[in-house]
């Protein structure tokens, strides 16, 4: 197998059954398997929620590490909207051509260090860097403050034994308390000053709701982030050519980008809790349970997508749930995608070849599956042109 | 060459020139209201929803499956619905008229 290759392990169940059991801290969960299934429950807030107990509905729960609400994930509508209205604008800044230059001044000065260096472990020496660095230019902060969260490691929740480590997300939770503290209200500021300036619904936002927007932001955006540059490396590294095409092809970056989200996944299932009895795809759901919307399985299903296993680089129809679906869709993704855009860009113009020395893989255990969602390790040789 | 006429949520029409490519990147290179066209175009975000005049419809045809099953979603939705992204632009577009959903 490739190292790079990223496996469907959810395949015969979701042709067979289209759901799938596993349990989580004993409160379990029903896992939906298919893309039209997702996206219907995604889409039907009602029933199934996202506003339950603060860290209920991420699997594994985090109920017993968490009790501030992240927002506007944890909300629903309509408050929901309240939120996003107030947050969007924010979180398209990486459209705008300043921030695009600065991130591409950071990722050109990475890209410069790792050439120069005889080997690199891609997780720990770049990709850890990159997205934190990248998080400086979301927060509009103090570049330097990168520093602070690359010594956290890789997962802000995650140590290395202990995936829900109470003690690693009490150093963030603290972090974000003394920031907001620190913190004066202005609008033309960073995030913790512009959410202090800022109302929603004609009030005032309280210290706990905006602890609760920078988790989210902090743990959002981390080990996802960390996920697909990660990947990204190992599936140029064993496909050099795919680098030639999109130096020849520009014009079909957009496209790669996508298709390799798509592929990767980076985050494989988000939880909702079922707010009455009912049924997905002929499966009984009973009320105050849980079920995942899957979508690493969604994005191979192949009733959808032609070729799931492969990466086409130019695939046209890709409606990927990467990102999620419908109201909840992901706050953070025009970031990622900018993140994605300037690493391939600068691969392109700097990365002749890339050898991948050795790795470890990260699998999570979901019940009778296993899913490889990117690499603790891998170590690299990288070239220049 | 086209005229495509977008009318957004104000109710304000903007007529706009394209050769080719998709509509909604000629949208966001007009910067058209409420079209995101966030994916760049693979169908995958939903944000370039257009309602097409109903007398222009057969213009650019019907969506493809793939396209149905997200717009079935919209709340927004009709059966005048396309997603702009996966509309290519021709001479025979020339005076389409598009509503900006939502």
């Amino acid at each position: 197998m490739k190292k790079y290759q990223s496996s469907d392990p959810f395949k015969d169940a979701r042709v067979t059954s289209g759901c799938a059991h596993m349990n989580d801290q004993d409160d379990p969960v029903t896992m939906i398997l298919r893309l039209k299934d997702v996206r219907k429950t995604a889409h039907n807030w009602k029933t199934f929620q996202s506003g339950a107990t603060p860290g209920r509905i991420v699997i594994p729960s985090e109920v017993n590490i968490r009790d501030t609400r992240q927002i506007p994930f944890e909300v629903d509508p309509p408050l929901h909207g309240s939120f996003r209205s107030l947050l969007d604008p924010w979180f398209k800044r990486p459209l705008e051509e300043h921030y695009q230059e600065t991130l591409a001044q950071q990722v050109n000065a990475l890209v410069d260090d790792v050439l120069k260096a005889e080997s690199i472990d891609v997780v720990e020496d770049f990709a850890l860097c990159l997205q934190s660095r990248a998080l400086t230019l979301l927060l509009n902060t103090d570049v330097g403050e990168a520093d602070t969260w690359i010594s956290w490691g890789t997962h802000v929740f995650r140590s290395e034994d202990d995936p829900l480590d109470g003690d690693k997300a009490a150093i963030l939770y603290d972090y974000i308390d003394e920031k907001i503290k620190a913190s004066s209200p202005n609008p033309e500021g960073d995030l913790y000053s512009v959410l202090l300036a800022a109302e929603v619904e004609g009030k005032k936002l309280t210290h706990e709701e905006i602890k609760g927007i920078m988790i989210l932001t902090f743990a959002g955006g981390r080990d996802t982030v960390i996920n697909a540059v990660t990947n990204t490396i190992s599936y140029f590294a064993q496909h050099p050519e795919s680098l030639d095409r999109l130096r020849k092809e520009p014009e079909i970056i957009g496209r790669a980008i996508e298709e390799l989200i798509r592929y990767f996944t980076p985050l494989t299932q988000m939880g909702r809790v079922v707010t009455q009895d009912t049924q997905v795809c002929e499966h009984a759901i009973k009320a105050n349970s849980r079920v995942s919307l899957c979508w690493a399985s969604a994005n191979r299903d192949e009733s959808v997508f032609e070729s799931p296993n492969d990466v086409i680089l130019d695939r046209k129809l890709n409606p990927h749930v990467s990102f999620g679906f419908s109201h909840h869709n992901c706050l953070g993704a025009t970031h990622a995608r900018q993140i994605m855009r300037v690493l391939i860009e600068t691969l392109v113009a700097k990365v002749g070849s890339i050898d991948i020395i050795d790795f470890e893989e990260n699998i999570e255990n979901l019940g009778e599956f296993e899913r490889k969602v990117g690499f603790r390790q891998l170590n690299i040789n990288i070239h220049p042109r | 060459m086209a005229k495509i006429t977008f009318i957004t949520q104000n109710n304000i029409p903007v007529v706009v020139e394209g050769e080719a490519g998709s509509v909604m990147a000629l949208a966001v290179e007009n910067n058209i209201a409420g079209i995101d066209g966030d994916c760049g175009g693979v169908c995958s975000c939903a944000t370039c929803h257009v309602h097409v005049a109903q007398e222009q419809f057969a213009l650019v045809g019907e969506a493809s499956e793939i396209e149905k099953d997200m717009l079935e979603l919209d709340d927004d939705a009709n059966e005048y619905s396309r997603l702009c992204c996966q509309i290519d632009i021709t001479p025979a577009l020339d005076g389409l008229v598009l509503t900006v959903a939502g």
